[in-house]
């Protein structure tokens, strides 16, 4: 069972009480935006094999979202932050860096 | 290629079984083929296949990282069915399940197609009117289906408890030329068959890179060097984001772990297939006994073929409840494949945005069944530029807005 840490709370939350809102650091394009860029935010993901960052929302509980930075290939997790935040704080990043050298944020989308 | 037959049984059974030829050759890799296609699954085998029959592209490799058919392909619960909602995908649906009608003869290789009848059954208010507005459209289709009503249901599933309070049997969508085949030999038949063409399958040799030109494909990187080519077909399921990544186009795709599972073997006591969607379960039985299993998708991006332990809880929770007989038994194995999620739950068979690159995928949950017609259609969309199977199936339909529509057909699709 996946578990993360709400950021909030620090309370250790199951999979079963989360649901998961996909990829996060989409950037919103709303109506009046291009085919091409509502087509980007709507439907292309990163799916990445590896660093992945995307939108939990603790649904059976405090009832709010939050961002966690997790590897698709191993599950584990380099930690989680609350969702008002534009871009992985540095703890995360080194995190990521600890077991992936080289890997650099990069603006998504 | 030595031809099968039961005079092959008998001539071999009285030499001690030392005349058999292996059923595929396992070449090194040449240095340049007309077409590649990556992935020895299902569909990337099927696509050789019909370039070699119907089109005589015959200087073609499949380059498969692990073995062939060792992906998605080996690790379904082998549903057919054509019962689908929208025109484009009763087209490639039934245009596949006809064609598994006779494949074993096609092949000369014995897939085990058996048409015993699809079950899909309706346990909410919601789920019948979903079910009878597909069975008009399927008659609309020319696909033969039939909305049954849950006294006809337990007649043909004896087993079934269809008054269950939680989940009540209100009818069933009814496909009586669905059924099951054997996954691997769909696979090994294709194999076989694109081998005696004289097709190269490169097994345990990872496609790396992928090299172009002037916005025009050249050849592929792999673990046993670069390979040139003509024209290239991208068919590997769950990691298509990584080779689009490779060949410089994002998808509209995500990546999940589906699993199921299988019991210890019993007699025989369930000879049709049973869907049950409200519940993310659905359940046949094996030749060999064994009640097969399938169950949801994990809810998060996940490549580890493994899946969440709790979904394999609510699924036989929810079918103990339908089927109360199989409360006893002892399951024997669980496992997961990673399926590719559209955002409409349909494929994507397509040019890409590099010339002469195509791409079969999105399949996700439900692509065994579609692979016979997939195959048909990649092969002349590679060969010929146009296929009418595929059209509606191109990448820019997101764009454009043109969804086929599959998720509200189905919570599940198989
Ligand atoms: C548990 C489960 C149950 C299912 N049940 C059903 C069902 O009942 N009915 C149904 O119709 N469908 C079902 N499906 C879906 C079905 O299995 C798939 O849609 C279908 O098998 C996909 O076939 P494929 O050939 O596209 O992919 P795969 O069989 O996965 O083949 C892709 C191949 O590409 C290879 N590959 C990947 N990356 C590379 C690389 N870089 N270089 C070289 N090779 C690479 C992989 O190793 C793999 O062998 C189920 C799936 C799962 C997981």
């Amino acid at each position: 069972m996946l578990t993360l840490k709400c950021p909030f709370t620090g309370a250790l939350l199951d999979e079963t009480e989360l649901n998961c809102g996909g990829e996060a650091h989409r950037k919103r394009f709303g109506p009046g935006s291009s085919d091409e860029d509502f087509e980007t935010y709507m439907f292309t993901r990163e799916n990445p094999r590896g660093v992945h960052f995307e939108l939990w929302l603790h649904s059976y509980g405090i009832g709010k979202w939050f961002i966690a930075a997790r590897d698709t290939e191993t599950m584990e997790v380099y930690g989680t932050y609350p969702a008002q935040t534009t871009e992985p704080p540095q703890e995360v990043i080194d995190a990521i860096n600890a077991k992936h050298p080289g890997w650099t944020w990069r603006e998504f989308s | 290629m030595k031809h099968y037959s039961a005079f092959a049984v008998a001539r071999e059974a009285l030499r001690y079984h030392t005349g058999w030829e292996r059923a595929w050759r396992s070449p090194e890799p040449k240095k340049r083929y007309d077409v590649i296609i990556i992935g020895a699954g299902g569909h990337g085998l099927a696509t050789a296949y019909y370039l070699g029959k119907n089109y005589g592209i015959q200087n073609v490799a499949v380059i498969e990282k692990g073995w062939l058919g060792g992906g998605n392909t080996g690790r379904n619960t082998t549903i057919i069915r054509s019962n689908y909602l929208q025109d484009p995908s009763a087209a490639m649906y039934e245009k596949a399940r006809s064609l598994y009608e006779d494949l074993s003869q096609e092949l000369n290789y014995n897939i085990m197609f058996s048409p015993r009848g699809v079950m899909m059954l309706a346990q909410t208010q919601h789920e019948i009117r979903g079910y009878q507005r597909t069975a008009h459209a399927n008659a609309l289709q020319g696909v033969q289906t039939e909305w049954i009503g849950p006294e006809r249901v337990k007649e043909l599933v004896p087993i079934i408890n269809i008054d269950g309070p939680r989940y009540p049997v209100l009818g069933a969508l009814w496909q009586e030329r669905g059924g099951t085949a054997r996954h691997d030999a769909v696979a090994w038949g294709y194999a076989r068959a694109c081998s005696a063409m004289g097709m190269d399958i490169i097994q345990k040799c990872e496609v790396t890179g992928v090299r172009s030109e002037n916005g025009r494909v050249i050849g592929v990187d792999t673990t046993k060097g670069a390979i040139d080519c003509d024209k290239l077909g991208i068919v590997v399921a769950g990691h298509s984001g990584q080779l689009a990544d490779m060949a410089g186009f994002r998808l509209p795709l995500e990546s999940v772990a589906l699993q199921a599972l299988v019991s210890e073997p019993i007699k025989p006591c369930m000879d049709v297939v049973v869907m049950a969607n409200t519940v993310h379960g659905y359940m046949s039985q094996s030749d060999k006994g064994e009640m097969v299993i399938g169950g949801g998708t994990d809810g998060f991006n996940n490549y580890t073929q493994r899946g969440s332990f709790h979904h394999i809880e609510e699924t036989v929770r929810a079918l103990v409840e339908t089927f109360p007989m199989i409360s006893r038994l002892k399951m024997l194995r669980q496992w997961g494949g990673i399926v590719d999620m559209t955002g409409d739950r349909s494929p994507i068979l397509s040019k890409t945005p590099l010339g002469g690159c195509f791409i079969n995928c999105g399949w996700g949950t439900g692509g065994f069944k579609a692979i016979p017609g997939s195959g048909w259609g990649m092969a002349q969309l590679m060969a010929t530029g146009h296929s009418p199977l595929t059209e509606a199936f191109t990448l820019d339909r997101f764009r454009e807005g043109r969804f086929i529509d599959e998720s509200v057909a189905a919570g599940v699709a198989h």
